[in-house]
């Protein structure tokens, strides 16, 4: 029976081909938006537990900001949700930064599950049933539609070029003097200070830039799927994006986005019952046993691979 | 030129019940080599960090050019001119010698935070990052990585990525520890070169290299100041024979 089902899936999908896979990939890429975010803070050694909560605020202000049935206009609701997800990372980073290591992945933990539980038991977002977004906002300049949402194409261009700005923003942020100090930060705070360089203040700024990325890609994600719930905000979200990273190697920014697409690839094939049949349905014990292998085998992630391409290349080239 | 560079008096750490450091009073003065010996355990680590700000006193005051900096953190303590050394060398292995030091120039260039320019280009942080590594001389070792450096080029970019921060007072925590030979010679030769312009404060086991290199050394003995004064001063005192150089070494 399931087998039947997974091959009429598998027959049905040349069927709706493009926008499947344009639905895909737009899922993927904001997934890597949201894990360079969160490679920031955690390439500064600070490993938050707690970066969905700036991911799925940004998400309800765009539905709460929205009206019933109008598009609202993206110039004005994106700088929102992004300035609300910063601000939220300015207030908790001013109280988590102060603690590190074990501590911070803990009360940053905990602050995200106060804003999961905070719209799971109130109305302020429709509850635990989450609140839909009815329609999407679009992009007008001088009276004339540049981007409606609404249409895959559309979407899946702004999400491409979206993730594409956010990886050149970072790639500056890295390489720019407070990038730096980050770097240094993360390998050797008390040094740091002794130099005369403010952590804390430098973290929160990281804290903060992270915060709104993350919102950023909160936003992206409510719009693509029209919906949001609590679960865009609980820890488990937060600890999938921290593994996919893992997965694709932190630090490096492009280990976000391969990490992202093995991470979401590799579940859609663990998950596809016309290759895993009955297993599919337990696609995390596969995931599970992969992320075990390539943190065993691969510990600084995926992208750890093409460094070492890279070098063996290198090194015959010298040989030459 | 002798002027005041820092200033400490009646520092007091009590770590629960243990009185670490007990009323000590010192002045290191810019041009004098201020060397701090006691045998382990004297408190020695406990007092350099009360005055880099790692600790926070139980009591007692601090001064640095006259400024009361008790209160102070240590980034702060750093950018009004307190430059530290670590007994453990503290640099960032993964990054150039250069860029090491470019880093630690950087902190003193607060509008140096734009986030869309290279870190390498402000030419005023690169000139004062080379000017570091000239001075501990490991210019030609510039563009190695930090991590490839031997044990004493470490220790030497140690020292270089504080004089990139133009510290007035510099603290140093045994640099000559785990140095052989050659590495001590050239590394003693740094340290008198600095009393020049620095005020330094220097813990040191290597007595051969305190006696010669200091113009004021005070010793410690279970967290209380013993003596104080000059080489000749400390080597003719008794109570210091009895309590510290008593095997004779250096007596």
């Amino acid at each position: 029976m399931l087998f039947v089902l997974g091959a009429a899936c598998v027959a049905l999908i040349p069927l709706t081909g493009a926008v499947f896979y344009m639905q895909l990939l737009s899922k993927i890429m904001i997934l890597a938006i949201f894990a360079m975010s969160l490679d920031l803070l955690v390439g500064a050694g600070l490993v938050s537990l707690g970066h969905a909560a700036f991911f799925g605020v940004a998400g309800y202000v765009i539905v709460l900001l929205s009206p019933k049935y109008q598009a609202a206009s993206l110039w004005l609701t994106l700088p929102a949700a992004m300035i609300i997800s910063a601000a939220l990372a300015l207030l908790i980073g001013t109280l988590v930064l102060r603690t590190s290591g074990i501590y911070f992945i803990m009360v940053t933990l905990a602050f995200g599950q106060m804003l999961y539980y905070l719209f799971h038991d109130t109305k302020l977002g429709g509850g635990s049933d989450g609140i839909y977004l009815y329609v999407k906002p679009e992009l007008k300049l001088a009276g004339s539609r540049l981007l409606d949402l609404e249409k895959p194409l559309h979407f899946y261009y702004f999400v491409f070029g979206i993730m594409l700005a956010v990886y050149f923003l970072l790639r500056r942020v890295f390489a720019s003097p407070f990038g730096r100090a980050l770097a240094g930060l993360s390998v050797n705070e008390r040094r740091m200070l002794s130099l005369g360089f403010p952590a804390l203040n430098y973290k929160l700024g990281a804290f903060v830039l992270s915060g709104a990325l993350a919102g950023l890609a909160g936003y992206l994600s409510a719009c693509q799927f029209g919906f949001v719930s609590p679960e865009i905000l609980s820890w488990h979200y937060s600890a999938t994006v921290l593994m996919l990273l893992i997965f694709g190697g932190i630090g490096r920014l492009y280990g976000a986005i391969v990490g992202a697409f093995a991470y979401v690839l590799l579940q859609e094939i663990l998950a596809n019952q016309a290759v895993f049949g009955a297993m599919a349905k337990h696609w995390q014990l596969g995931m599970g046993a992969v992320i075990v292998l390539v943190v065993m085998f691969l510990p600084s992630g995926l992208t750890s691979l093409l460094d070492r391409f890279g070098r063996v290349r290198l090194a015959q080239q010298s040989d030459d | 030129m002798t002027d005041l560079g820092l200033k400490a008096t009646g520092l007091k750490k009590v770590f629960g019940g243990l009185t670490a450091v007990d009323n000590v009073s010192l002045e290191v003065k810019r041009g004098v080599l201020h060397a701090l010996i006691g045998p382990n355990g004297a408190g020695k680590s406990t007092l350099i960090n009360l005055l880099s700000g790692d600790l926070v006193p139980t009591s007692g005051s601090i001064y640095l050019d006259q400024r009361e900096i008790v209160g102070c953190s240590p980034d702060q303590r750093s950018r009004l001119g307190l430059g530290r050394i670590y007994q453990q060398t503290s640099i960032f292995p993964s990054f150039t010698a250069l860029e090491n030091c470019r880093l630690a120039a950087q902190s003193r260039q607060p509008h140096a935070l734009n986030p869309f320019r290279r870190a390498q280009a402000y030419p005023s942080v690169m000139r004062e990052a080379e000017r570091a590594l000239n001075i501990v001389g490991l210019l030609e070792r510039a563009r190695a990585v930090a991590g490839t450096l031997s044990h004493g080029e470490q220790r030497q970019l140690d020292i270089a990525m504080s004089l990139a921060t133009r510290p007035k007072v510099l603290l140093l925590d045994e640099p000559l520890a785990g140095m052989g030979a050659e590495e001590s010679v050239s590394m003693v030769a740094l340290l008198r070169n600095l009393t020049s312009e620095h005020a330094v404060l220097l813990v040191e086991h290597d007595m051969d290299a305190v006696f010669a290199l200091s113009g004021v050394l005070t010793v410690m003995v279970n967290g209380c100041t013993l003596a104080t004064g000059t080489p000749d001063q400390i080597r003719a005192s008794p109570e210091v024979q009895r309590a510290y150089l008593g095997s004779g070494r250096h007596g």
